[in-house]
C-alpha cells in the first residue's frame, strides 16, 4: 500500500480521478445519451428503439423546425454583429480617461451579473402589450398613437428578443475587448501619431489588427452563447407568436420535455452541434492564428 | 539622404516647464541645441528628462515656455508635423507588421508610391544591415535587431530631429556597448540633430557632443562631456558624472605652513585646490577615484576591500571615518585592514549647503 502511494503514475491517476469522473458523468454521458436518443424513437416513459436517421429525415421536412433554424441563425447573426459593434465601441470609450472610470466599468458589467431569468422578466414588462414603458414614453412624446405589440407580432417579437439578448450580451464583449485594448502598448499609438496616423488610421492600422486574436475568442464565445440561448426566449415568448421566436434550443426542449418526444428533441439538439463546430473552426482558422503572433521560427 | 543637408534644424527650449495637476515636474528649462548636434539629457530616474523629450516630440503638452524646432515654435504643432522621429525604449514596433511595413508605415500613411517606399526602406536597411530581415515580424528578431528596426523607421522618415528615449536600456550589457557605437557612427554619417535621453552617464559621456545633466526637473549643468568631467558646477554633477563616482569628504579649511588644507573631523589633513581661501570655512572636498594615487606622502587610509578588474584595481578604504574608493593602474596586493597612503592629485571644493562649486 505504501509503495503504491509513492508511485508517481498511481498518484497521478488517483488525483485525476475525481475530475475525470465528474466530466464523464455530467458531460460525456449526457452528450452521448443525447446523441444516441436522437437516433431512437424514445418517448417519455418508453425506452426507444434504434430508428437510424428517421428523426432527422422527419425534422428536415418539418416546417417548424426549419423556421426555428432560420430564427436561430437570424437571431445569432444579428445579435452577434450588433453586440460586437456596441461592445467594441463601449470598450474604446471605457479605455479613455473618463471620470469615475472604475465605477462606470463596474456598472457596465451589471446586465451580465443579473440572472438571465430576472432580466428577462424585466424585459417582459418592458415589452408588455398594455404596460410597456417604451410604448408609454413614445405615446407621451406624441410619436405613436397606439401601444406597440412587441411580443405579439412575429417580426416585432424577433427583434424584441434580439434587443434583450444584445442588452445582456454587450457587457461580456465590451469587458473582454477592453482587456484586449489594455494589452496594446500606448507607445504604439505614440509611434503611430509621430508616423502621421490620424486617430481613425490608428484605429484601423494599430488597434484593430492587434485586437483580432481577442475578437476571435470573444466572438466565438458570444456566438456560441447566442446560438444556444434558451432562458431569455423561454421567459419572454416560449417560442411564440406562431413559433416566430422559437430557437433550436427552445424547440428541442418543447418537443422533448413538454411534448414527450425525447428522440425528436434530442435530434434537434444534436443538429446544433455542426453549427457550433463550424463557428469554432471559423474563428480558429480564420481569425486567431496569424504569423506575427507566432514568433521564433524563420519563415 | 542628400536633401537632408539643407533641412537640418536647431532645437531651442526656452523656459519650458511642465506640471501634472499641481505638481511641477520640469521647472523652466533652457537648452540650446545646435544644428547637427548630438545632445544627451542625463539624470536619475524621475528627473524629468523623458518628460522633456516627450514634450519636444509633442506627446506631452507643454505647460509653459517655448520649444522651437528649426526656428519654428512648435508648442501647438501636432507630433506628425514637427518633422521629428522617435526611438522608444520598448522600440514600439508594430507587432503585426513586417520589418519592411514597420519602416514604411509613415510613407504608407503619407500615400507614397510602393516604388519610393522600397527605395527609402532599402537605403535605411542597408545602413543598418537589416536587408535580410525585411520580411520578418518583430517577434522573430533579437533585441538588437528590433532596436535597429526602430532606428530604421526613424531614418526612413528623414526628419529634422531624431529623439531617442532610453533606447538601449532593454539590451544586455555587451549589446548596449555595441549599439552605442552604432548610434554614434550613424549620427556621424547622417549628421541629423539628435536628442538622446538616458540615465546612464557612461552612455552620455561616450555619445554626446553636449550633455545636459538634469535633476528634479532642473538642468544642473550643460556642457561637453569633458567640461562636465573636468569642471563640474556642483556636487550633483560631480557625483553623477564619472564611474566609480567621486569621493566626498567633509571638513574645515585651515591654514598650515604648506598653504591651505582641509582638516577633517578626526584631524586628518587633505590638500585642497590652490584657489581655496576663507580659512575656517566648512567645505566638501571631492576627489575622483582615479585621482587618488598610492604614494608615501599621502593621507592615511585603511584598506577594506580590494577588487582587481584586470586593467585596474579598485581599492575601497576608510579615510578617517569616510568611505573612499581609489582606482589605480598598478597592481597592489593589499590585505584588508592594511594601512596605506593615498595622495589626491586633483581635488574640487564644494559648499556643503548649496552644493555649489567653490
Amino acid at each position: 500500500m505504501n509503495r503504491l502511494l509513492e508511485n508517481r503514475n498511481f498518484l497521478g491517476f488517483a488525483f485525476m480521478l475525481p475530475a475525470a469522473v465528474l466530466l464523464l458523468l455530467f458531460l460525456t454521458y449526457p452528450l452521448g445519451l443525447g446523441t444516441w436518443l436522437g437516433f431512437t424513437d424514445a418517448k417519455v416513459g418508453r425506452a426507444g428503439v434504434w430508428v437510424g436517421l428517421e428523426n432527422y429525415i422527419y425534422l428536415y421536412g418539418d416546417a417548424v423546425t426549419r423556421l426555428s433554424l432560420f430564427n436561430t441563425l437570424f437571431y445569432t447573426v444579428v445579435a452577434s454583429v450588433i453586440k460586437f459593434a456596441l461592445g467594441l465601441w463601449l470598450a474604446i470609450l471605457l479605455n479613455q480617461n473618463i471620470p469615475l472610470k472604475s465605477f462606470v466599468r463596474a456598472a457596465v458589467l451589471l446586465p451580465f451579473i443579473v440572472p438571465t431569468a430576472l432580466s428577462a422578466i424585466a424585459f417582459w414588462w418592458i415589452y408588455d402589450a398594455q404596460f410597456s414603458i417604451i410604448s408609454w414614453a413614445l405615446v407621451k412624446l406624441g410619436w405613436i398613437d397606439t401601444y406597440i405589440d412587441f411580443l405579439g407580432q412575429p417580426w416585432a417579437a424577433r427583434l424584441s428578443t434580439i434587443a434583450a439578448n444584445i442588452w445582456r450580451g454587450v457587457p461580456f464583449v465590451a469587458i473582454c475587448l477592453l482587456a484586449g485594448l489594455q494589452t496594446i502598448s500606448p507607445s504604439l499609438y505614440e509611434a503611430a501619431s509621430i508616423d502621421g496616423a490620424k486617430p481613425s488610421q490608428q484605429f484601423w492600422y494599430v488597434t484593430l489588427p492587434l485586437l483580432t486574436p481577442i475578437i476571435a475568442v470573444v466572438m466565438t464565445f458570444s456566438v456560441l452563447f447566442t446560438f444556444t440561448d434558451f432562458q431569455l426566449i423561454y421567459v419572454l415568448t416560449r417560442g411564440g407568436p406562431l413559433n416566430a421566436t422559437h430557437l433550436m434550443a427552445t424547440l428541442s426542449f418543447q418537443r422533448a420535455i413538454s411534448g414527450g418526444a425525447l428522440g425528436e428533441g434530442a435530434a434537434i439538439a444534436t443538429a446544433m452541434i455542426p453549427f457550433l463546430l463550424a463557428a469554432i473552426l471559423f474563428s480558429y482558422f480564420g481569425l486567431q492564428r496569424r504569423a506575427w503572433q507566432q514568433g521564433g521560427s524563420d519563415k | 539622404m542628400e536633401r537632408k543637408q539643407l533641412a537640418m534644424a536647431a532645437v531651442n527650449l526656452k523656459g519650458v516647464f511642465k506640471s501634472f495637476g499641481s505638481t511641477r515636474v520640469v521647472h523652466g528649462v533652457d537648452i540650446a541645441i545646435a544644428d547637427g548636434e548630438f545632445c544627451v539629457l542625463v539624470g536619475p530616474s524621475g528627473c524629468g528628462k523623458s518628460t522633456l523629450l516627450r514634450m519636444i516630440a509633442g506627446l506631452e503638452e507643454i505647460s509653459g515656455g517655448e520649444i522651437e524646432i528649426g526656428a519654428r515654435v512648435v508648442n501647438q504643432v501636432p507630433p506628425k508635423e514637427r518633422d521629428i522621429a522617435m526611438v522608444f525604449q520598448n522600440y514600439a514596433l508594430y507587432p503585426h507588421m513586417t520589418v519592411f511595413d514597420n519602416m514604411a508605415f509613415s510613407m504608407k500613411l503619407a500615400g507614397e508610391s510602393r516604388q519610393k517606399m522600397r527605395e527609402r526602406v532599402e537605403v535605411a536597411a542597408n545602413i543598418l544591415g537589416l536587408m535580410e530581415y525585411l520580411d520578418r515580424y518583430p517577434r522573430q528578431l533579437s533585441g538588437g535587431q528590433r532596436q535597429r528596426v526602430a532606428m530604421g523607421r526613424a531614418i526612413v522618415r528623414d526628419p529634422q530631429v531624431f529623439l531617442f528615449d532610453e533606447p538601449l536600456s532593454n539590451l544586455d550589457a555587451k549589446l548596449r556597448v555595441q549599439m552605442r557605437t552604432e548610434i554614434k557612427e550613424l549620427h556621424q554619417r547622417l549628421t541629423t540633430t539628435s536628442i538622446y535621453v538616458t540615465h546612464d552617464q557612461i552612455e552620455a559621456m561616450t555619445m554626446a557632443d553636449k550633455i545636459v545633466v538634469m535633476n528634479e526637473g532642473r538642468t544642473e549643468q550643460i556642457g561637453t562631456p569633458l567640461e562636465l568631467y573636468d569642471n563640474p558646477a556642483n556636487l550633483f554633477v560631480a557625483g553623477f558624472i564619472g564611474s566609480p563616482s567621486m569621493n566626498f569628504l567633509r571638513g574645515k579649511l585651515v591654514k598650515k605652513e604648506a598653504g591651505m588644507q582641509m582638516q577633517m573631523a578626526d584631524g586628518l589633513l587633505m590638500p585642497v585646490p590652490a584657489s581655496a581661501s576663507q580659512e575656517g570655512r566648512e567645505v566638501v572636498l571631492g576627489v575622483r577615484p582615479e585621482h587618488l594615487l598610492v604614494r608615501d606622502d599621502g593621507v592615511r587610509a585603511g584598506v577594506v576591500v580590494v577588487e582587481p578588474t584586470g586593467a585596474d584595481t579598485q581599492i575601497f578604504c576608510k579615510v578617517g571615518g569616510s568611505d573612499v574608493v581609489a582606482v589605480v593602474r598598478e597592481r597592489h596586493e593589499f590585505k584588508p585592514g592594511e594601512a596605506i597612503r593615498l595622495y589626491p592629485e586633483l581635488t574640487f571644493l564644494f559648499d556643503p549647503s548649496s552644493g555649489a562649486r567653490l
